[in-house]
């Protein structure tokens, strides 16, 4: 175990030293305090304003932002790394395989979403000083869905990183996944629904085994608990899982796809070549 | 010690290592040479457990893929081309030092003794310090521990005239505990060092050959160098060995005894100025 934490330490500071993380970093700061500038917390829409609004717009870009962000970051350092020689010298070091994967997991896993989660926090703090309502209940669940969201596309990274050889083409494919998720958000979706007579039980089941499409959906029950705004799939939706059921499937599934996908990558890892 | 039983390497369809054979025993200091492309990076990478092979490589008996951290606590490695770290030095040294159960302090003064102001570069990233100092970061983190193995990839390659002395000396101390492996494009860059010398070519050993070890690795000649005339050029060559001169025309100084033969290659571009040369042996 101490060489695992050495090894996220190691990867922690790595990372606060990196260019990638300064730019992470700055848009998701940058976000709040756009937000707060431009008076998002004045506006209202569908009855919500104050902190609530400013939170729910801030998990709009999020989704946007951050699968795309945590994706290729992972991917360009982690093989970056292999393909510079920093593998080459830390694995001749006398350290487990098992800790250093694991070890760089966690440690880039504070790392991008410590940033994320700062940036709320801090819309908090400054909401409580303006005196506005703090809202801790969709604070809370939006904390969860973006930890459940960070983890799951670092794992996926974490997967392609053990994949690709060079740093290229793992950002290639680590676009490709993102790509394919977010256009089966609608786009694809739709368009097989349209052509192919999909039934909707099979659209729906594709929705939920898409991670972005999972976290989108999941955002909005925190503020529309009925899903008006989906239309006729949120029956379906609410009657296989129900409200809650939904957020608690919304946070294990991402959660568990991460997971597998690291496991499989540090199944890669372990039997192939490390440098 | 040390055994490659038939050990074959392929990426993709280039075959790199074909069916290599070597044992390495205690108090050999091998020089593995060879031209870019001769397996000896795979080779080293093999050893280290880094790549998966063919055949068997076994250190003490026990393969180093299987158990990573029993036989690389015994190996200090120093690659040709330092990583691009962007933690401090200070960070790097307790970090190695960590994963090695050695005692931070000891690689410290390997580093200090190499001529670095531990002090001065703790705070400073890794990537930012300049190829000599890198490198002597490094040796420090190799030498700085119970290592019995030692495998240095053109280690003294971007070390000046002083500090590659001090690392002659440095390995002087530990020939008789560890094993050295030096890996250099060139031999007569590692000729004065090893005791042993092994060629591969296209992925086998094509030389195996033992090595007139007389040199004492700790060793200095002092040497008086006289030109025909003052010249421009000889004088900044002669000055990065740290020679001295009142005239410009005599030139005194020392040259670690394994560093003879690079020294000689130096004077040699200068042959046509050169009067007289001057170099004894003194045992420091």
């Amino acid at each position: 175990m101490k060489h695992l934490w050495l090894t996220a330490w190691a990867d922690i500071i790595e990372s606060l030293r990196a260019k990638w993380f300064i730019v992470y970093t700055s848009v998701f700061g940058g976000i709040v305090v756009l937000l707060f500038v431009f008076g998002i917390t004045e506006s209202r829409i569908m009855g919500f304003t104050g902190l609530t609004r400013l939170l729910i717009t801030y998990i709009q870009l999020t989704i946007a932002i951050l699968p795309v962000f945590v994706l290729i970051t992972t991917v360009r350092s982690v093989a970056g790394d292999r393909e510079a020689g920093v593998f080459e010298y830390l694995l001749s070091l006398p350290i487990s395989l098992a800790a250093w994967f694991w070890g760089r997991f966690l440690g880039r896993f504070v790392v991008v979403f410590l940033p994320v989660f700062l940036a709320m926090i801090g819309a908090v703090i400054w909401a409580s000083i303006k005196g506005a309502e703090i809202p801790w209940g969709l604070f809370l669940s939006y904390t969860g869905l973006l930890l459940a969201v960070a983890w799951c596309f670092l794992g996926i990274g974490m997967l392609i990183s053990s994949m690709a050889r060079s740093s290229d083409v793992a950002q290639g494919l680590a676009f490709m996944v993102w790509l394919t998720f977010l256009l089966f958000l609608d786009l694809i979706l739709l368009g097989i629904m349209i052509r192919e007579g999909l039934p909707s039980d099979t659209a729906v089941i594709l929705s939920l085994l898409n991670p972005l499409q999972v976290f989108r959906t999941a955002a909005m029950v925190l503020f529309d608990p009925q899903l008006v705004i989906l239309g006729p799939s949120a029956y379906i939706i609410l009657d296989y899982f129900s409200e809650t059921g939904y957020i608690i499937w919304s946070i294990f599934y991402p959660v568990s796809l991460g997971t597998l996908s690291a496991y499989a990558g540090y199944y890669l890892f372990k039997k192939g070549d490390l440098p | 010690m040390i055994k490659f039983d038939n050990v074959k390497k392929t990426f993709r369809r280039t075959e790199v290592l074909k069916g290599m054979n070597l044992d390495i025993q205690k108090g050999d200091r091998i020089a593995l040479v060879g031209s870019n492309g001769a397996g000896k990076t795979t080779m080293i990478r093999c050893l280290l457990g880094e790549y998966t092979c063919e055949g068997q490589v076994l250190v003490n008996g026990h393969d180093p893929r299987e158990e990573r951290e029993l036989i690389l606590k015994d190996i200090g490695f120093v690659p040709q081309l330092p990583p691009p770290l962007k933690m401090p030095v200070g960070q790097l040294i307790q970090f190695s030092a960590s994963l090695c159960d050695a005692d931070p302090q000891e690689m410290i003064s390997v580093l200090e003794r190499l001529g670095l102001n531990y002090d001065e570069l703790k705070s400073r990233p890794f990537v930012k310090l300049s190829g000599g100092q890198k490198q002597k970061i490094l040796i420090s983190i190799a030498l700085g521990r119970e290592a019995k193995i030692l495998i240095l990839d053109e280690p003294a390659a971007n070390l000046d005239p002083e500090a590659r002395h001090i690392f002659f000396q440095l390995l002087a101390e530990k020939k008789d505990e560890a094993v050295m492996l030096i890996s250099s494009h060139r031999l007569d860059e590692v000729a004065a060092l090893v005791n042993r010398v092994i060629e591969m070519d296209q992925g086998i050993v094509v030389l195996d050959d033992c090595v007139e070890d007389s040199v004492d690795l700790d060793s200095v000649l002092k040497s008086e160098i006289k030109i025909k005339r003052a010249d421009e050029a000889f004088a900044k060559a002669i000055k990065a060995w740290r020679f001295e001169s009142q005239d410009g025309i005599l030139w005194q100084g020392v040259v670690a005894g394994p560093d003879r033969l690079r020294f000689l290659g130096v004077l040699s571009r200068y042959a046509a100025i050169l009067q007289d040369i001057h170099m004894e042996e003194q045992k420091q």
